[in-house]
């Protein structure tokens, strides 16, 4: 019976299926289509990042020079000084998006992002309580292991005991988020109350903190959060095939031969990790977690959110949102900000178009 | 997350109540009103100066009194400790219903009256009011973060209705997922390149039911009754949308009419508290689930015990924050999150809260 006679509904599960030893998986055209598509155009939007600035590059001279052939000063410019905070921005970018498409799935709610995890709530409240509270222990832990690596720990930290807290002989999606929930209400409690008790001055540079910002990034910054980064997606790719069963439902993804338990428990970690990587490389930047799982699910049309289209839309979006940030305002702002503006919007133009094509 | 899914395939509305959970109801219900009593009879007593129960009474009752001492308790109670009790019930039930509506319209357990832009339109509003127009009484913004509430609230709403997916509840969240992150971006700019709205910001955000007297409190108020009356009157229509759309209109519900008035219900009751008090996170979201856990999915029960339930629990933290760090308070706001949060968290974790 060939698809055509049965009409859509059918046709759609009788895509071909691919298969390479024990991995196997449906042959979608459109994914990778568009997954490529939004590489090269991050690649492109990467390369533009770069050239933009006080000392204007052409594209032409910003590859150049990133395939290793371009002259000293463009070697300095591009290597020492942009490199690094476009970097960022990628890496970033690429962590959020695949942390938030992971968090999105597993928990099956498109709200949960994960800051609703108590990520970002307990590396913020880390960070505002080493900048506003002055002297003895904060002073120690801040001048010896830096402000971004105690607030990775804080966020880490609360990450991994909401996991803890969650855990009852299994870890059910509603049970993580509602303590996630109260364990984020906890931490911005404790955020807020520091802010009202604190020096004014200080809490300016809470504040900025607070936002999300790529500004003066240094290459030892990057190198931690790129093998973070690196090593969690490894692991994510390794794992990533048992974890479309798991959208059928914890029974059926077990009759299949998954160990649900198992692979919700490493790719939750996962997610913890990567948003915790990112955000000690740039701060709690909003809304690309939330926002690029849902734009790559309906760039590419699958019914969950695509992993990889995930994270290049996250990228896509935060180097995006940090040229805008240095070159477009009148006055320079934390990236955090533009994403926010930018990405708010944007979501509801995605929900408003939606609804209007839906005719019946 | 599968018993989730099940529970929303089988019939969602009103089972019949089974004789457990009948008595919890009834039991929930004579605790919850005894509790508010003490709660309240103890807010008016604590505080910097402990008054006795008897100074309590002559403080509410009294005329004005040429005795010096007696005055004193006397405007203690009727200026500060009546008002802020008043307040906190007010704000709490207010919160309490508008938390297990929302959860009701959105279908959406983590739904919280957050979600539909009220708490960042009204943050917003202060901090262009204090930035642009240089007010620093709560008394002058507590009307742009009414107005703020307001707008942001309606264009959520307005955002989420436009075509044919207006009564999908996943856009409603996800048009207020982008609204409230947009104004809280805008308000961050605001308060990065304004100094005096940063500072105004940071104590208003902590959510306090202090330093508000009647002349805010009575309109406040007002609005409140009013959305207790939106409110209460679509919850049978309310039970009916939980057997979904076909059913409920196939049983005579009008569903546009029944959303409107939720929707607008919620913002109005989280917007009116958002206002007096700054943004209390959190309150809506708990007392929710704990009311169904105490009465079963029927929102006819349910709203009116997450009411009672919001204002005991602001009440309670209120009068914690003004013993706990002396000589200074904690804002009741801060103490909702750091009581409220591991207490549910207990609930959460023995299985005594469900989703929908």
């Amino acid at each position: 019976m060939s698809g055509a006679e049965v009409g859509p509904l059918i046709r759609s599960s009788t895509r071909p299926g691919v298969r390479f030893g024990h991995v196997s998986f449906v042959w979608r055209p459109r994914v990778v289509v568009v997954t490529l598509a939004l590489i090269a155009a991050t690649f492109l939007l990467f390369c533009v990042s770069i050239a933009v600035g006080d000392f204007r590059l052409g594209l032409d001279r910003v590859i150049a020079t990133i395939l290793g052939r371009g002259d000293a000063v463009d070697e300095f410019v591009v290597m020492d000084l942009r490199m690094p905070r476009a970097l960022a921005g990628l890496i970033v970018g690429i962590a959020l998006g695949v942390s938030g498409a992971l968090t999105q799935s597993l928990a099956r709610n498109p709200l949960a992002s994960p800051d609703v995890l108590g990520i970002t709530g307990g590396a913020s409240a880390v960070a505002v309580f080493l900048v506003t509270v002055s002297g003895g222990a904060s002073a120690a832990i801040a001048g010896s292991v830096g402000l971004s690596t105690a607030a990775l720990a804080g966020g880490l930290g609360t990450g991994l005991l909401v996991y803890a807290l969650a855990w009852r002989r299994g870890i059910d999606g509603l049970r993580l988020i509602l303590i996630g929930i109260s364990a984020n209400a906890v931490t911005q409690a404790v955020t807020t109350w520091l802010l009202a008790t604190a020096d004014i001055r200080d809490v300016a540079r809470a504040q900025a903190w607070l936002v999300g910002s790529l500004d003066n990034r240094s290459w030892d910054e990057v190198r931690v959060a790129f093998w973070c980064t690196l090593v969690l997606m490894l692991v994510v790719m390794a794992i990533a095939f048992q974890f479309k069963p798991m959208h059928l439902g914890d029974e059926v993804a077990a009759g299949l031969g998954v160990r649900y338990v198992a692979v919700r428990a490493v790719l939750l970690l996962c997610a913890v990790l990567l948003a915790g990587a990112a955000v000690s490389a740039a701060g709690p930047v909003p809304f690309v977690a939330l926002m690029a799982p849902q734009v790559a699910m309906r760039l590419v049309g699958t019914p969950t959110p695509p992993l990889a289209a995930s994270g290049v839309v996250g990228a896509l979006l935060l180097i995006g949102a940090d040229l805008v940030a240095r070159t477009a305002l009148p006055v320079a702002l934390p990236v955090g900000v533009v994403t926010a503006a930018i990405g708010g919007p944007f979501l509801v133009y995605l929900l408003v178009r939606a609804n209007l094509r839906q005719r019946a | 997350m599968t018993d989730i899914i099940l529970r929303q395939t089988a019939p969602a509305g009103p089972a019949p109540a089974t004789a457990d959970v009948r008595r919890r109801r009834l039991v929930g219900l004579c605790v919850l009103i005894a509790a508010l009593a003490l709660a309240v009879v103890a807010s008016l007593a604590v505080g910097a100066r402990a008054l006795s129960p008897s100074e309590v009474w002559h403080g509410l009752f009294a005329a004005p009194d040429p005795d010096q001492r007696r005055n004193e308790v006397r405007l203690i109670v009727q200026t500060v400790r009546l008002p802020r009790t008043v307040l906190a019930i007010v704000a709490g039930i207010a919160l309490g219903v508008g938390g297990a509506l929302i959860q009701g319209y959105t279908r959406n357990p983590i739904a919280d009256t957050g979600l539909v832009g009220v708490n960042a339109g009204a943050s917003f509003a202060v901090a262009t009011a204090i930035a642009v127009f240089g007010f620093a009484e709560p008394t002058q913004y507590v009307w742009f973060a009414v107005a703020g509430a307001g707008v942001a609230g309606a264009v959520v709403f307005g955002l989420a209705s436009i075509g044919r997916g207006a009564g999908n509840p996943l856009t409603l969240a996800l048009a207020g997922q982008g609204v409230t992150v947009f104004l809280a971006a805008m308000t961050t700019a605001v308060s990065l390149s304004d100094k005096a709205a940063m500072d105004a910001l940071r104590f208003w955000n902590a959510g306090s039911v202090a330093g508000v007297g009647f002349d805010v409190i009575g309109p406040v108020a007002g609005l409140v009754a009013l959305g207790l009356v939106a409110a209460l009157a679509t919850l049978p229509a309310l039970n009916l949308l939980g057997l979904g759309d076909d059913v409920a209109r196939g049983l005579g519900v009008n569903i546009v009419r029944t959303r409107v008035t939720g929707i607008v219900a919620v913002t109005v009751l989280a917007g009116a508290a958002t206002a007096a008090c700054g943004p209390i996170a959190f309150l809506g979201l708990m007392v929710a689930h704990v009311a169904r856990y105490l009465t079963g999915p029927d929102y006819r029960l349910l709203v009116p015990y997450a009411g009672l339930l919001g204002a005991l629990v602001l009440l309670l933290c209120d009068i914690v924050g003004r013993v706990v760090v002396r000589p200074g308070e904690l804002d009741a706001g801060v103490l909702v999150a750091l009581l409220g949060a591991p207490s549910f968290a207990v609930l959460v974790w023995r299985g005594r809260i469900k989703g929908l």
